[in-house]
């Protein structure tokens, strides 16, 4: 491009101000912006009203555009598996042997289970959903992982309740729109999921990478107990993840703990349930043996 | 005199001649919330961005260097980046394309396309950096070097998008 004819606003001293008010409001603009960037990461609520404003303006389209196209998902995996097809083949093949023996061993003991859970009359009352709905869309363009939920207010979502698909967690949701709610999927890098190893119960935090995998950290650093094909399942501390929720499977072992590979990708999933936050009053609400709720001691008569 | 036909020397209309970048730029800041895509990581290119850059890049006086902030703004709103991060990023873009502009001289294609590319690589990375101040800065930055490659190749593309764009602009009725 020619160079423009002259930025410079010559001798006119209104042209001349009018210029330096520009970058006077840019400067601070910038700064107030960065600062506030900054802020909103300490306290990922401000500007909630806003942005629900803006997802639902968006949600009605990525609705409509939803059912027109379907789902166009997992681009990167689509690569990914067409490059990797031959190994991934045989590997399926020899699990799926593997599987088969394992699924016979299996059933004899679910029909235990069952006879034993009918003895001890356990409700299985944790895993009733809120609600259900699916996922319509997520940033793509950020390194954010928030997926936009098609329900909202209107049918009791909140934040902090937990996301699960048919397979296993997807995420929580962060905030809750009249109609639409935005979910921060398990695979952003600041979502931390408390797990444990379903054979033993080995407790671990499972944290994304930003890239549709998770890192798993055992909370004892001593050695490194991981191996391929440990399935993971949340563990309910921490209060907003019910437990035995299947999370994920370790994929390869790292130097400070395993990488793992989510059981539920949000990018295939189609409809997925809202759950109630794991806390204590949602827990005695069940029925549930859960822990005891701390005895308010009653008040002390006053001294005369 | 005839009022229904065009008349000859007649300029654009002013309010197109604004709109039309405004409108595009803020299409394409909203328009991947509006695809049925679930990403598992940052697949598209900044799009609100690209035209951005380019429309600076292509006119440089047509807007006042503040305009990155309404337009970063309506950007965080759609990214799901914290707000206040491209307000800032995208303003000091077109404090640094207002510089660049006076310090080179004969700005040729190959010129713009190396400011376009700088700029969105510093922006994105900076942005991921906002958005995850406590993950380590390495894998950060590694999540966002595809989607920065993706956009740099996609530059004169989206300058040609723009240019198609400014023709509509600035057609005489």
């Amino acid at each position: 491009m020619v160079r423009p004819a002259n930025r410079r606003p010559g001798q006119s001293r209104k042209a001349q101000y009018s210029l330096f008010v520009a970058y006077v409001i840019a400067v601070t603009g910038a700064v107030a912006g960065l600062l506030l960037a900054l802020l909103s990461v300490v306290d990922p609520i401000g500007f909630a009203q806003l942005r629900v404003a803006s997802q639902e303006i968006a949600a009605p389209i990525a609705r409509a555009s939803r059912s027109v196209i379907g789902s166009i998902s997992g681009i990167d995996d689509n690569v990914g598996a067409y490059v990797s097809a031959g190994t991934q083949n045989r590997r399926l093949r020899k699990e799926l042997a593997d599987t088969r023996r394992q699924l016979v061993a299996t059933s004899s003991l679910q029909e235990e289970n069952r006879q034993l859970k009918a003895l001890l009359k356990l409700q299985e009352t944790d895993k009733t959903a809120l609600a259900n709905g699916y996922l319509l869309t997520s940033t793509s363009t950020s390194s954010k992982r928030i997926a936009l939920l098609s329900i909202g207010r209107n049918l009791g979502v909140a934040a902090g309740q937990p996301v699960i698909g048919a397979d296993g967690l997807i995420g929580r949701v962060l905030g809750a729109g009249p109609s639409v709610s935005q979910v921060l999927l398990m695979t952003d890098v600041d979502n931390i999921v408390p797990v444990r190893r379903a054979r033993d119960g080995l407790p671990a935090l499972a944290s994304g990478r930003g890239n549709g995998d998770l890192d798993i950290r055992t909370l004892n650093i001593a050695n490194n107990p991981f191996k391929p094909g440990d399935i993971l399942v949340t563990s309910g501390t921490g209060g907003i993840y019910p437990p035995n929720i299947p999370v994920a499977i370790v994929v390869r072992r790292q130097d400070d703990g395993a990488l793992a590979r989510p059981l539920a990708d949000p990018a295939k999933v189609d409809a997925v349930s809202v759950l109630r936050p794991y806390t204590p009053d949602n827990i005695e609400l069940q029925g549930l043996p859960g822990p005891a709720a701390p005895s308010v001691p009653s008040p002390a008569p006053a001294a005369p | 005199m005839n009022r229904k036909g065009p008349r000859l020397g007649e300029p654009a209309s002013l309010w197109r001649m604004r709109i039309v970048p405004v409108a595009t730029v803020m299409a394409a800041s909203a328009l991947p919330l509006m695809l049925p895509l679930i990403a598992n990581s940052p697949v598209l290119p900044p799009l609100g961005l690209l035209f951005f850059l380019c429309w600076q890049l292509l006119r440089a006086e047509m807007w006042p260097v503040w305009v990155g902030l309404p337009l970063g703004l309506w950007d965080d709103l759609f990214s799901g980046a914290p707000v206040g991060t491209a307000m800032g990023l995208w303003t000091l873009a077109s404090i640094a394309i207002a510089y660049s502009s006076q310090r080179i001289y004969w700005r040729g294609f190959f010129h713009d396309w190396a400011i376009a590319a700088l700029l969105i690589a510093v922006i994105q990375a900076l942005a991921a950096l906002i958005v995850h101040p406590q993950a380590a800065a390495g894998r950060v930055l590694g999540l966002v070097v595809p989607q920065i490659i993706i956009s740099a190749l996609l530059v004169p593309l989206f300058m040609r998008l723009t240019g198609k764009f400014d023709n509509f602009r600035l057609k005489r009725r």
